[in-house]
């Protein structure tokens, strides 16, 4: 195998790249499914939080997630058909965050579809943001599957505009997951109604995958594991077969099935969040569903965080969860149950103990 | 009988201050007025949670551990597997400090650190103590 014409840096180099390719996660649907076109891949990137400290200084530990999960993404094989960014790029939405944080973004080899996150927003409502990813909401379709990006982090008008005597106060009281002077996450009705002419034109199996930062779904409003109009969204979504939702903001994973609607969450690459039940004082509704993650080993900077190789199957999702210091996990659409499942956890017997939340 | 004196003493300065001289003697007031103290060191001690001074890269605890959550204050003194002994949760606290924060560690008796103390202590308050528990 050795190559006399390659000399020893490339031979290292080709080397590292295999060795790190090898504990990437595979995909499996090309033996799955019969028809091709319908089954392919893209990789979900999101929460990285690039956080600014000063001049040309940014806090080193969010951007080393960032940077690692753009490496691997580009040594997927098969290579994605894109990647979408799931929002919080920035941690304060400032200028030097989202170009900071866009310019490693655009390192990767792929289309990149964006989603706004709070942390994007809240400075100058999605400006500048704009000019680095496009529209706000957005659909498309590919390979047969219609894809939507919502901005379901809207609020208020009241809080929005009128309450606040500066745009950085309203960034940082957003900012603050644990804020009580936050506010909940909402669609609104304009981009509801948006939604239901873009999916009026689509055949009832058509499969719909929507993404949004926030859960389209009530987990706990105290961290605005919430969007307030999730019912009405969810509503609109019913009409069809298959429909799957995918989310950030949680940092951790989360899955959940509604109706006909898959939910499936993406973990940051930055930090992790604990699950709300380990909030002593919180009422909160994290599906029974999900097995949780284990918690997270402070000493590992990056365990907990990771980013996501998807398969798309025939219309449903497979979400191949890359955990950087932990076992990788796959959630996938059973077709037999009905529901999202974990490949290796959902037997009782086999989850470990800091799969246990306090 | 010169001890006996100095107590006696003592006794009357403590009463002209106002300060009760019998043990175990106090109101409802005085039960309400020391929760308000400790409430205080509460408010400091959230203040401190989302304060980027700890550290020096705008990093906050709360980034990480919104109301608190994950913290474990109930299961300190433990063995913490990662040091190889058995350490008070304020260990944790400026090994957070000292890393995520990129920050200078507190003094253990400082009153910033009790704050904090005080505040992950209300955080999970109602719940049972598990000293060693992982």
């Amino acid at each position: 195998m050795y190559d006399r014409n390659l000399n020893r840096r490339d031979f290292l180099k080709a080397a590292g790249a295999l060795a790190a390719a090898g504990s990437l996660p595979l995909t499996s649907v090309e033996l799955a499914f019969a028809d091709p076109r319908k089954n392919f891949t893209f990789a979900y990137i999101s929460d990285s939080h690039i956080q600014h400290i000063k001049g040309d200084k940014f806090v080193r530990n969010w951007d080393r997630g960032l940077i690692r999960a753009v490496a691997e993404t580009n040594l997927l094989q098969p290579k994605p058909d894109f990647v979408v960014f799931g929002g919080d790029l920035a941690q304060l939405g400032s200028k030097p965050e989202l170009d900071h944080g866009m310019e490693m973004l655009s390192k990767l080899d792929y289309k990149v579809h964006g989603v706004l996150g709070e942390h994007d927003y809240y400075l100058d409502l999605g400006e500048y943001w704009s000019k680095l990813f496009g529209d706000h909401y957005s659909s498309w379709d590919h390979k047969g599957v219609h894809f939507v990006v919502l901005n379901s982090i809207l609020t208020h008008d009241e809080w929005t505009f009128d309450r606040w005597p500066t745009a950085e106060q309203r960034m940082s009281e957003m900012a603050g997951l644990d804020n009580p002077n936050g506010s909940p996450f909402m669609v609104g009705e304009r981009q509801r109604e948006w939604l239901r002419k873009d999916l009026s034109r689509l055949k009832k199996n058509t499969p719909v995958v929507v993404f949004s930062h926030s859960p389209i779904q009530k987990i706990y409003k105290g961290w605005n594991f919430w969007t307030d109009d999730a019912e009405q969204v969810q509503e609109i979504l019913k009409g069809f077969d298959d429909v799957t939702v995918v989310y950030g903001h949680v940092h951790q994973i989360q899955y959940n099935q509604i109706g006909n609607i898959s939910f499936h969450s993406v973990m940051a690459t930055a930090w992790p969040w604990p699950y709300p039940q380990s909030y002593a004082q919180a009422k909160q509704y994290l599906p029974k569903l999900t097995i949780p993650m284990n918690r997270a080993d402070p000493f590992f900077e990056r365990d907990a965080t990771g980013w996501q190789m998807i398969d798309m199957d025939n219309g449903r999702v497979a979400l191949n969860y890359n955990l950087y210091d932990n076992k990788n996990r796959v959630v996938a659409f059973n077709a037999k149950s009905g529901q999202p499942e974990d490949s290796w956890y959902q037997e009782g017997e086999r989850q470990i103990p800091p799969q246990t939340h306090y | 009988m010169k001890t006996f004196f100095a107590v006696g003493l003592a006794a009357i300065a403590l009463v002209g201050l106002g300060i009760a001289v019998h043990a175990d003697e106090f109101t409802k007031e005085d039960a309400a007025r020391w929760q308000a103290e400790y409430m205080t060191r509460v408010e400091a001690g959230r203040a401190l949670w989302v304060s980027a001074d700890l550290g020096t890269n705008g990093v906050v605890c709360a980034q990480c551990h919104p109301n608190g959550a994950n913290t474990h204050p109930e299961t300190y003194p433990k063995f913490q597997q990662q040091l190889g002994r058995v350490i008070a949760l304020r260990e944790m606290i400026n090994w957070c400090i000292l890393n995520p924060l990129e920050g200078e560690p507190l003094d253990v008796q400082s009153p910033e650190m009790v704050a904090i103390e005080a505040y992950l202590a209300w955080e999970r308050r109602g719940v049972e103590l598990s000293p060693g528990k992982h």
